[in-house]
């Protein structure tokens, strides 16, 4: 049992990734009622404008910067204007299609202006190990879970602490009397998309040193964020967190101890149930209004 | 479409089913296996259109019984067994399975019920590729024979594009008379307000389980059909995203329109072939496409046709309206 231990520190490393990716989720869902089934090639994306920025000869952190904003612009401003506010009156289903649609719109876009090939992507994390407790752990999982957590960190201080998250928050949780009592609903909601940009972009950073940038690596990573939103709880920020934390370590100890042919069995069967017995998530509300 | 004259849809009908006989005639192999590709999306997507676009419950399943009725065509039929046999087979396994699957429906609506089956088709998948023993896992099933039907063999291009749209004749004339029966009608009371329906005596319960059992039937009969048609099959056409594609097809056709499977299916599996003269571009400008007509009109392409039916009525019966007034008014 002595590999439980980097078993954890993986499994809480990519739990980290998912947990930013499935935060981002629940925001959309929580002010526009948007499930972005494009949400994975969200993530994609980021990593090939940095890529293409490197190509046209800017530094890292320079292709860094050109990225996450561009990310921001296109995967927040123009999404929500383009498509969320054109759509957002027709209901729920209509949209996700769209954005399913918008999923297979950037991926052959990737592929087919960049390439079908997996590039390497350079680690912002030097590689190797350190010794915690005997144990060999990678310095890149260490960075990814610092740099997740500080993000999430930064979110619900922002989301708790400051008035804007308050008016973020009362314009998520009951639009019309938000309105009535002065928040901009509209720019609270353009916000949410704007740092669900920010959000994937940075995962986007974090995972893709790690599994390559490719043009469909959105899907798995996409599915595992919705399944991390829903289990935590799909209209609760820390919901999304603690599910995101449990599907990446659940999924790697189904991939050691269950068998690796049904690893991927193991989150769907805990989503089932979770859906089925405790359907707002483990750490959601009801959605039912009391009053 | 109830704008046209009788006589009119009757001839526009029947001038529809003389083109999809006469004009593939000519067609090459590779515009046959298209053709006939997509006469059985139609027949998935007539399934999922019961399942949601009737009765109002959400599936990302569909592809997954498209997968189990294709498999179980393929091991009966390299095993000897006739291709009725297995659709015989396909049709009951997925019922079975889709009435199951039901269950999650009566607990749970909307988002999370498209969750649980978008779950359980990942299982699904997961089972065709691991258990080899049965599906041959990756490596899939090969040399699927093509049916003779009634001492005739299928196996050229033009009979096998016959047999499907043969089948989606008579799984067409089906769903129109079940949509047309007290069933049909019951599953649009589910879809409507479910609360409403039960107060009518409606079983609520069992249509749900219904809905989703005669839907996941279809997509049991278009799989086995399926696998004869490509005559090789692995895991791979069934995964999550051939539900998606399902259920994209009854979206942008029109869900809860008679028609809009074979729109849906006919832009889902066409629109990209025509598109191919752009090469690397077909599939973007795929989606362009698919999101502008969202935008446009979320209830599909027939719900354009249904709003200017609706909006030419309503202007006839205007226009009426006011011929009788100025005749009211001359007679005074």
């Amino acid at each position: 049992m002595s590999n439980l231990f980097d078993l954890l520190v993986a499994g809480l490393a990519t739990g980290a990734i998912y947990a930013l990716v499935a935060v981002g989720f629940t925001l959309l869902w929580q002010t526009s009622q948007t499930i972005n089934f494009a949400q994975g090639e969200f993530v994609m994306l980021p990593a090939f404008l940095m890529l293409a920025a490197m190509h046209a000869g800017a530094p890292f952190w320079l292709a860094i910067i050109v990225g996450i904003l561009l990310s921001m612009i296109l995967l927040g401003l123009a999404f929500k204007m383009l498509l969320v506010d054109p759509m957002m009156r027709h209901g729920v289903l209509p949209l996700a299609i769209a954005t399913m649609a918008l999923a297979i719109g950037i991926k052959e876009a990737v592929k087919q202006f960049f390439s079908a090939e997996a590039s390497p992507f350079p680690s912002i994390v030097p590689t190797g190990d350190v010794s915690i407790l005997g144990h060999a752990v990678s310095l890149q999982s260490i960075g990814v879970l610092v740099v997740a957590v500080l993000a999430v960190l930064g979110l619900t201080t922002l989301l708790n602490r400051t008035s804007l998250g308050h008016q973020m928050q009362a314009a998520a949780q009951n639009p019309t009397v938000a309105r009535i009592i002065g928040v901009p609903v509209e720019r609270m909601i353009l916000l949410t998309f704007v740092i669900n940009a920010f959000l994937v972009g940075l995962a986007s950073l974090l995972i893709t040193p790690i599994y390559l940038a490719k043009f469909s690596s959105g899907e798995v990573l996409g599915q595992a964020a919705f399944i991390a939103a829903i289990v935590g709880g799909f209209n609760q920020v820390r919901g999304a967190i603690a599910g995101g934390l449990l599907i990446g370590v659940l999924d790697n100890l189904a991939a050691a101890y269950v068998s690796t042919q049904y690893r991927a069995a193991v989150p769907m069967l805990f989503l089932i149930a979770v859906i089925l017995f405790r359907p707002q998530g483990l750490l959601g509300r009801a959605e039912e209004r009391t009053v | 479409m109830s704008g046209l004259a009788k006589p009119l849809k009757i001839a526009l009908g029947l001038a529809i089913i003389a083109a999809l006989i006469i004009v593939p005639m000519n067609f090459n192999r590779y515009g046959l296996f298209i053709l006939s590709q997509w006469a059985v999306m139609s027949i998935a997507a007539m399934g999922l259109n019961l399942t949601l676009g009737y009765a109002g419950q959400v599936s990302l399943a569909q592809g997954a019984f498209v997968g189990i009725g294709a498999y179980a065509a393929a091991i009966m039929t390299t095993h000897g067994w006739p291709l009725p046999a297995a659709i015989l087979v396909a049709i009951v396994l997925s019922f079975a399975v889709g009435w199951v699957l039901g269950y999650p429906a009566l607990r749970v609506q909307h988002h999370y019920l498209a969750f649980v089956t978008l779950a359980f088709s990942t299982l699904a998948f997961l089972v065709f590729r691991n258990e080899s023993w049965l599906t041959g896992g990756i490596y899939g099933i090969s040399n699927i024979p093509r049916p003779h039907i009634f001492g005739f063999a299928t196996n050229k291009p033009l009979p096998f594009y016959y047999v499907c749209l043969g089948s989606l004749a008579i799984v067409s004339l089906a769903v129109w008379w079940l949509i047309r029966s007290p069933w049909g009608r019951a599953f649009m009371a589910l879809r409507e307000n479910p609360l409403r329906a039960q107060s009518l005596g409606i079983d609520t319960r069992r249509y749900t389980l219904m809905a989703f059992a005669i839907g996941s039937a279809l997509g049991g009969i278009a799989g086995a059909l399926y696998a004869p048609l490509t005559q090789y099959i692995d895991p791979v056409p069934f995964n999550l995203s051939l539900s998606l594609d399902l259920l994209m097809m009854v979206i942008v056709g029109g869900a809860g329109f008679y028609f809009g499977p074979f729109l849906g299916a006919m832009i889902a599996v066409l629109l990209p072939e025509w598109l191919r003269f752009t090469e690397g571009y077909y599939l973007m400008l795929y989606a362009v496409a698919v999101m502008l007509l969202l935008i446009w009109s979320p209830t599909g392409i027939l719900g354009i046709l249904d709003r200017y039916m609706a909006a030419r009525r309503t202007k006839a019966a205007s226009a009426l309206r006011a011929v009788a007034k100025s005749r009211l008014e001359t007679v005074q």
